[in-house]
């Protein structure tokens, strides 16, 4: 019995080595730089024990223009990336012809390079000395006035930053729901269409409630990788985020560990659990409202 | 007589309903097609013109008569596109080994080997999938800095070798093989790691060609630890270097070989895609997220 249950450490061994050093030691680790003030990454020094790396974050403007940048993001986001997302997806449902082709259409975006990607959405809204941009001549076309996207105004800028989000976490939520949509077992349908229902009705009393928990599972992980929001900001609007003043919680705390204003691990770690318990925050309240509207 | 009409027209006007709705749908449909298509589009588009017309085009052409290929030489000459591009091939193709094979073995461990602590320990991997890689990111930036490992492949690699995703999605699919196979081997003979080999990495082959495409994808697009993790061009990856193409590349305003980069960086995802669709989208519905 012994050396079977060696044997099967045995095999764990290289994932257990891995994730001890890169992701339990790493969260105690984290803890600990979040508490230690005025640490010195040069000499590993720091003065004492207690909470100023939080005050300090917290009264910093970049940050608290990062913490109103990532709740605008989620809360325009989330809601229109999941509706849209169902609308396209009932659409889908509801074809035969060409329905493979739309749905493989749909799902390009999830394997194209982020930041690749990002730099076409820049040209295509900024306005520069030769052009203004093929967003800003349509909004001419219809009577508009341009406006620089990339550099200029806030609300510009982020428009462009929720367009792109939405576009780039759409294919997933398509994905999800349309299968979420077929495994809807078709007799509760065929029923409901001898009682005369509606199709509104049907679509309410039926479809959503059987949907609901993927729904719910959608809205969860959007809100997650929302709050998570960085690297479609460095697409469109470079790595300085601060002077853009389009930063995200994660753009602090990488800007705060490295790069032009980094070397402050024990701010990088306060601001990321910071952002870690808003998260958790949100998730709990998620789960508790879809455990009270999902009771079957 | 009179019924009958009644209901042909009721009939007649559901029919017309019901072509109202498929052409709304078509359209809508056919709507947002165009919004994910056309930054594709675009880019190829202006990656073939050349940079004269790019600039004197004051509303953008839509199509081109005179497509060039400079672009694309300029995307290789004036920055190390080259480089990057085998940079990303290195530390991708690298990390999904080392990960395929940590993951198997864990995953064989977990579902077929009876040890002490074996479920507490699947238990403790499944609370770990709640963490997110920000909150590690800033100690393993500092695990890997004191080891001396940046601007080298180790040092991008480590990190990401290891997904809890993978191996809990291996090891329900290596349960569900029959536990005879395994009995009837043990009583030939067979050792254990023979058995994982042989019989069950053959049978799960599906599953693991599906973890192995979304790997590639994520290792492929990976930008956050690479730039924490590299700031010399030598070890740069495709997405760092359209980064740096894009903030001081081309002298800023050469568009179209910006284009020309951002294209040849895509090329092989999409070729991944067009080849694997089914499988990367039935992947992705079992349960991956993005990035």
């Amino acid at each position: 019995m012994e050396k079977k249950s060696l044997k099967g450490w045995l095999y764990l061994l290289p994932a257990l080595a891995f994730l001890a050093v890169f992701m339990i030691y790493p969260l105690f680790d984290v803890l600990v730089y979040s508490v230690e003030e005025g640490y010195n990454s040069a000499s590993q020094t720091s003065f004492g024990i207690g909470l100023y790396n939080y005050a300090y974050v917290l009264h910093d403007p970049y940050f608290i223009q990062a913490l109103k940048n990532t709740f605008i993001l989620v809360i325009i986001t989330v809601p229109l990336s999941t509706g849209i997302a169902l609308l396209i997806s009932v659409g889908l449902n509801s074809i035969t012809k060409l329905k493979e082709l739309f749905q493989t259409v749909f799902f390009l975006p999830y394997v194209t390079n982020t930041l690749a990607v990002g730099l076409v959405f820049m040209i295509l809204f900024k306005k520069t000395a030769y052009s203004d941009g093929l967003v800003n001549l349509l909004i001419q076309s219809f009577g508009g006035t341009s406006v620089d996207f990339i550099d200029g105004p806030y609300w510009a800028k982020m428009f462009v930053l929720c367009f792109y989000t939405v576009w780039v976490v759409m294919p997933f939520k398509i994905l999800i729901l349309t299968s979420a949509l077929a495994s809807v077992n078709p007799d509760y349908y065929k029923a409901a269409k001898v009682d005369g229902a509606s199709r509104w009705r049907i679509f309410m009393k039926i479809t959503l409630p059987m949907i609901a928990p993927m729904l719910f599972y959608l809205i969860i992980t959007g809100f997650i990788g929302a709050f998570k929001a960085y690297s479609d900001a460095v697409a469109l609007f470079g790595t300085d985020l601060n002077a853009a003043g389009m930063n995200t919680i994660v753009g602090y705390v990488y800007d705060m560990l490295y790069g032009t204003g980094g070397g402050y691990p024990s701010y990088a770690s306060a601001a990321a659990l910071i952002l870690f318990a808003i998260v958790l925050t949100i998730t709990c309240i998620n789960l508790l409202i879809s455990r009270k509207s999902t009771t079957f | 007589m009179t019924t009958n009409s009644e209901y042909m027209k009721i009939e007649k006007a559901r029919r017309r309903n019901d072509r109202i709705r498929t052409v709304v749908t078509y359209v809508l449909l056919g709507f947002w097609a165009l919004i994910v298509l056309f930054p594709f589009y675009w880019m190829l588009l202006t990656s073939v013109k050349s940079y004269s017309a790019y600039n004197g085009e004051y509303i953008p052409q839509f199509f081109t008569t005179s497509p060039t290929m400079e672009n694309y030489t300029e995307a290789f000459t004036a920055v190390p596109l080259a480089r990057y591009f085998t940079n990303t091939i290195i530390f991708t193709l690298s990390t999904t080994a080392i990960m395929l094979a940590v993951i198997v073995l864990a995953a064989f461990a977990f579902a077929r080997l009876k040890f002490a602590g074996r479920d507490m320990t699947f238990g403790m991997f499944l609370s770990l999938m709640m963490i997110p890689n920000e909150l590690v990111i800033i100690t393993n930036f500092v695990t890997i800095t004191n080891w001396g490992m940046r601007n080298t492949f180790w040092g991008l690699i480590l990190p990401s070798v290891t997904s809890i995703f993978y191996i809990y999605l291996l090891k329900e699919n290596f349960e569900q093989i029959p536990d005879e196979l395994y009995k009837a081997a043990k009583v030939d003979g067979t050792s254990d790691f023979k058995y994982l080999w042989k019989v069950m990495i053959p049978i799960c082959s599906p599953t693991i060609v599906t973890i192995t495409i979304l790997k590639i994808i994520e290792c492929w697009n990976s930008y956050v630890w690479p730039r924490l993790i590299t700031d010399k061009q030598e070890y740069f990856l495709v997405s760092n270097g359209i980064q740096t193409i894009r903030e001081s590349g081309f002298g800023r305003e050469n568009i179209p070989a910006m284009m020309a980069a951002v294209v040849v960086i895509s090329i092989p995802l999409i070729i991944l895609f067009l080849i694997f669709h089914k499988k990367i989208m039935a992947g992705v519905s079992r349960g991956g997220t993005k990035g």
